[in-house]
Parts: C-alpha cells; sequence; structure tokens
C-alpha cells in the first residue's frame, strides 16, 4: 500500500508533515480506511462491466452456471450474433443522428453566443434570456405536444426529426458554454479584424471559431455523450425499427432475444465500448471542458 | 440609419438557434398548458374543453401520488450519494491519494456516467436478476442466502434497486464536479489549515465545506430537479412495474400519453412536472443572480 508520507506531494519534509498531523494510530486506520473504500468502489464500478464482456463470450448454461468466472470457451459468434440481430443498424443510426447534431449544434451555437458577445446587440440581455431560458424546460415534458408537431411537420419516424429536437433542446446548454469562452477573447482581437477590412462574418470564421478550439472541442464532446445516450425522443417519436438508435434499439432486442443471455450482453458491450473508448482518448480534454464549463 | 441597421444585424446571429427553441422548445410548452385543459386523445379529431377536470383526476389518482413519492425518495437518496457522498469522495481523492493514483480512479469512477442508460439500465437488471444475477450470487456467497429475491419483480425492493444503479451510474459524475471546485481552492488555505494544526477531517469541514458551498447548492439543485426529471432508468428496468409500484411521475405521463391514450391527462401530469422543475431553475438562477453582487 503507498503511505501518504511517501508521496511528494507538499514541499514540507516528511517528520515535520507527521508532526502536524498528528502522527499515531488514528491517521493510519484512517488511510487504510480510505484505500478501502476507495478499493471497494472501484470494484462496484468495474465488476459489473467485466461481468458484462465476459458473459458476452459465455455460452448460455455458462451464463447460469459459472456467472463468476472466465468463459470456458471464447464465443465470438455471440458479438457477431448481436451485430447481425440489429445492434449494427443501431450503431449506423447513432452516428448519423450523433454526428450531424454534433456539427448543427456547435454551428448554431456558437453563432448565437457570438451575436451575443461580439455584436453590440441592441436588447442583448432579452437574446441571452431567449436563448438561455429555455436550460429550464426539459424535455419530458413537451413529449405530447412534440408528438403531434413532429407529425405536422412530417417528421415523425425519421431520423432527422431526432436530430432537429437534439439539436433545439442542447442549444441553450451548448451556447451557454461557448458564450463564456467568447467573453474571455479580447475585443481587440476584432476591431484589429475590422481595421483590416474582415467583415463580422469573416472575423467569425477566420479568427474566433478557430481561437475557440477547446471550447468547440468540449461542446462537441458533451453533444456527442448526450445525442449518443439520448433515450426518451427516440422511445417516442420512432417506430419503424430500422431506425431505431441504440439505446432504444437494446430495449427492442431485449424483448425479442428474451433468453438468449450472451448475445444481449453482446450487444451491450458492443453499444457501451465505443463510448466508453471514446471518453478514454478524449478524457483530457473533457476534464478540462468541464473546468472551462463551469468557471463562470 | 445604415449604423442602425448594422447594430441589428448582431440579432441575425441568433436567429436559426431562436427559430429552432421557438418551434421545439417554447411554443411546445406553452401548447402543453392549453391541452391539460382537453380531454384528447391521438384519434379523436376533435378534442373536448375540460377545465381544470385532468388536475382534479391527479389529484385523486393514487398511482400519480405514488410516483411524487418516488420522485421524492429519489431526491433523497441522489441528494445523499452525488452530493454529500460524492463531495467526501472528492476530497479524499484530491487531499488523501497519489497524484497518478487520484487520476486513475477519477477516471475509472466516471466511466459508468459515458455509458448509455439503457445499457447501464439493462446490465442491473441482469445483475438484479432472480435466476443468474450477481447480487443474488453475491449474498449467496457471503451467507446471506435469504436476502436473496427477483430484486425487480418485488414491490418492496423495485424503486430502490432502480435507485441503487442510479448512484451507481452518476456518483462519478458529480464527484469529478467537486474536484473541479476544490481544485479552484487557494492552496494557502490548505496550508493555513495545516499550520493551524488541522487534521483531514476538520480541515474538509473547516475549509473545504465552505469554499465549495456554490458548487454544492448548484448539485443540490440539478439533482433535485433531475429526480423529478427521472424517466429512462424507470422504462429500461420496470417500466412502472411490478403492480404501478416504481412508476414516476414522467413515466406515469408516457404510459398515460402512449399506452392509456389519455393525452390529456399526460399533459397535465406535464404541467406538474414543469412547474416543480421551473421553481427549481428560478430558486438556482435567484442564488446565481445573488452570488454575483456579493462579488
Amino acid at each position: 500500500m503507498i503511505t501518504r508520507d511517501a508521496l511528494p506531494t507538499s514541499t514540507t519534509n516528511a517528520p515535520e508533515r507527521r508532526r502536524m498531523r498528528g502522527g499515531g494510530v488514528v491517521p493510519v486506520l484512517g488511510q487504510i480506511g480510505v484505500y478501502l473504500l476507495l478499493t471497494v468502489l472501484a470494484l462496484v464500478v468495474i465488476y459489473p462491466l467485466t461481468w458484462m464482456v465476459l458473459s458476452g463470450f459465455k455460452s448460455n448454461s455458462e451464463v447460469f452456471a459459472n456467472p463468476w468466472g472466465f468463459p470456458g470457451e471464447w464465443r465470438t459468434e455471440n458479438y457477431r450474433a448481436a451485430l447481425d440481430a440489429g445492434v449494427g443498424r443501431y450503431f449506423l443510426n447513432s452516428v448519423f443522428v450523433t454526428a450531424v447534431s454534433i456539427v448543427t449544434t456547435t454551428l448554431i451555437s456558437a453563432w448565437a453566443a457570438y451575436g451575443l458577445t461580439r455584436t453590440n446587440l441592441p436588447f442583448e440581455r432579452v437574446g441571452t434570456t431567449l436563448v438561455l431560458g429555455g436550460l429550464m424546460v426539459a424535455p419530458t415534458v413537451a413529449l405530447v405536444p412534440l408528438f403531434g408537431l413532429l407529425q405536422r411537420l412530417n417528421l415523425f419516424d425519421t431520423l432527422w426529426g431526432l436530430i432537429v429536437l437534439y439539436t433545439a433542446y442542447r442549444i441553450p446548454f451548448t451556447t451557454f458554454l461557448i458564450r463564456a469562452y467568447f467573453i474571455d477573447i479580447p475585443r481587440q482581437v476584432d476591431e484589429a479584424a475590422r481595421i483590416d477590412g474582415a467583415s463580422l462574418w469573416q472575423t467569425f470564421w477566420l479568427i474566433i471559431l478557430p481561437m475557440s478550439r477547446p471550447i468547440l472541442v468540449s461542446a462537441a464532446l458533451l453533444q456527442a455523450l448526450f445525442a449518443w445516450n439520448e433515450f426518451a425522443f427516440a422511445l417516442v417519436f420512432l417506430s419503424d425499427g430500422d431506425l431505431k438508435t441504440l439505446p432504444v434499439g437494446l430495449m427492442d432486442m431485449q424483448s425479442r432475444l428474451l433468453t438468449n443471455w450472451p448475445v444481449q450482453f453482446a450487444g451491450l458491450t458492443l453499444a457501451a465500448v465505443p463510448m466508453i473508448g471514446l471518453f478514454l482518448l478524449g478524457q483530457r480534454q473533457f476534464f478540462r471542458g468541464l473546468t472551462d464549463g463551469m468557471g463562470k | 440609419m445604415r449604423t442602425v441597421a448594422r447594430r441589428w444585424a448582431g440579432w441575425w446571429w441568433l436567429l436559426p438557434g431562436l427559430v429552432l427553441l421557438g418551434t421545439f422548445v417554447y411554443y411546445p410548452i406553452i401548447q402543453n398548458f392549453q391541452l391539460s385543459t382537453y380531454s384528447w386523445n391521438a384519434f379523436t379529431s376533435t378534442p373536448t374543453f375540460v377545465g381544470m377536470d385532468n388536475y382534479r383526476e391527479a389529484w385523486a389518482d393514487p398511482v400519480f401520488w405514488r410516483a411524487v413519492g418516488n420522485n421524492t425518495l429519489f431526491a433523497i437518496v441522489s441528494l445523499i450519494f452525488q452530493v454529500a457522498f460524492a463531495l467526501a469522495l472528492a476530497a479524499i481523492l484530491e487531499e488523501a491519494v497519489h497524484q497518478r493514483l487520484r487520476g486513475v480512479l477519477r477516471t475509472l469512477y466516471f466511466i459508468p456516467a459515458v455509458i448509455s442508460i439503457t445499457v447501464a439500465g439493462i446490465l442491473f437488471s441482469f445483475i438484479y436478476n432472480p435466476e443468474f444475477g450477481l447480487l443474488n450470487e453475491l449474498l449467496n456467497a457471503v451467507g446471506l442466502d435469504e436476502w436473496q429475491r427477483a430484486w425487480l419483480g418485488d414491490r418492496s425492493t423495485a424503486m430502490g434497486s432502480i435507485i441503487a444503479m442510479s448512484q451507481w451510474q452518476n456518483f462519478g459524475y458529480t464527484s469529478v464536479l467537486f474536484i473541479v471546485a476544490i481544485q479552484r481552492i487557494p492552496r494557502e488555505f490548505y496550508e493555513a489549515a495545516k499550520i493551524d494544526g488541522a487534521g483531514p477531517v476538520r480541515t474538509f469541514f473547516t475549509v473545504t465545506v465552505p469554499l465549495v458551498r456554490e458548487m454544492t447548492t448548484l448539485l443540490i439543485i440539478l439533482t433535485f430537479s433531475g429526480a423529478f426529471l427521472v424517466f429512462n432508468e424507470v422504462m429500461v428496468m420496470t417500466a412502472g412495474g411490478p403492480a404501478n409500484s416504481t412508476h414516476v411521475l414522467g413515466t406515469w405521463l408516457y404510459f398515460n400519453a402512449f399506452m392509456a391514450d389519455d393525452m390529456g391527462y399526460a399533459s397535465a401530469i406535464a404541467t406538474v412536472i414543469f412547474a416543480i422543475t421551473f421553481v427549481l431553475a428560478m430558486i438556482q438562477l435567484a442564488y446565481a443572480r445573488r452570488r454575483r453582487v456579493e462579488l
């Protein structure tokens, strides 16, 4: 076990630090308790996920007979069967909806943030309230009226309907995030661009957007997480099985496959792994985005 | 004259966003109030005006009150785990754990938050499965056989099981937000506490807790309103069953709108949810304003 005194966390020397903390048995017990807690929590997180991945390689009887252990034979065919049972198609639908809504949400929000922060907008407060006020409206509350609205607009049971909703409902949050970043960009940047003869449009595309890359990446990641996992809209506004996105598709698959547990586990794994992978790859950016976003 | 036009041109930048928000966010909310005063379903062409009848129906509906109770329970448990416990965990990670291990654990605890609620929900319905689920196996292994049960099929444990899953998924997320807040506390405060001879527990209560108050308030409000918006967890794991025991306002709305085809009643439930979350949002806003004045 790593003891705290061995760690280079402070510039004071070890004996002094021990004296300041009081020394004795209690801190040692406290540390054991702390590491015990952290380990148990880690297991509580990891174990179900490991179980899910491993069960996806087992046979049906093994899931029952040997729930804890490794599979006797690694059956990759479960994963292929899950892909064929719909996970492959749901996956592509999710990729499409997520990718398009990332672009639309980020662009439209960046425009709004630009208008709010850098154009000397008359009645700027009204604009801010109108855009950010949407933060107060929860998607669930609008399910019934949206049901009729989407039908009238011929967007019901289409992936474009989802994209429009995913964009509309995320504009307030994304604008909030980007606006906080734009506020910190000095005004002189815009003035210099104007003196060089750039229009607002050119200033936005050629100067402000490239400067805001970090926040745009964070906004895109958060939108990806949202669109990839969204459930209520996809459940209510899609009825065609071929159009289902992963979250609702998995539910569908669960009722179709019933007792073919290993294939279901394989399907869950296929749905979870890309997001975990993306998160692990982008985590530095992601945590930084959180820090920036919470700053204001 | 031209400069005036140019000044107003700033609004063009907001136009696409405002059109989308107006059409798909604001208009439906307003329409929802109107719909809640009608009796109406997907197949009738003429809704009939019934005034407050749908609200009276809710008042007399035991499932509605059960749902309110479940949302409240969700809120209380989430406040304990996603605010109090998450804050303690964040402080422990920041103050008592080696930097490299801290990063690993932070990432690890966050992972459940990035997987879809459907994946987590179905996974946990397998964990709670009476035939091969991990939970019963675990109880068996440690000799608590008599505690085994069909966790989601039993009225007395179904709601608790769903709430437990939700804590599993979210505690890492709020811990990370607290970590962000703790990292903003100037180091001098901790050094001062150390010089005064304060131990880790006292430092936590005299330095960390007061100085992350803003984040705590924000998370209390977000967690509270989140608990009244719960939908996916319940839909995926029990869809409100067994015997309507796990309905929350969101699923009761869904059930009435799209299963029982009572759109007017569903709209009235939606109004109740809106009222609750709106009040919480207003409190949040008022708090944020007060803070700005203080600075």
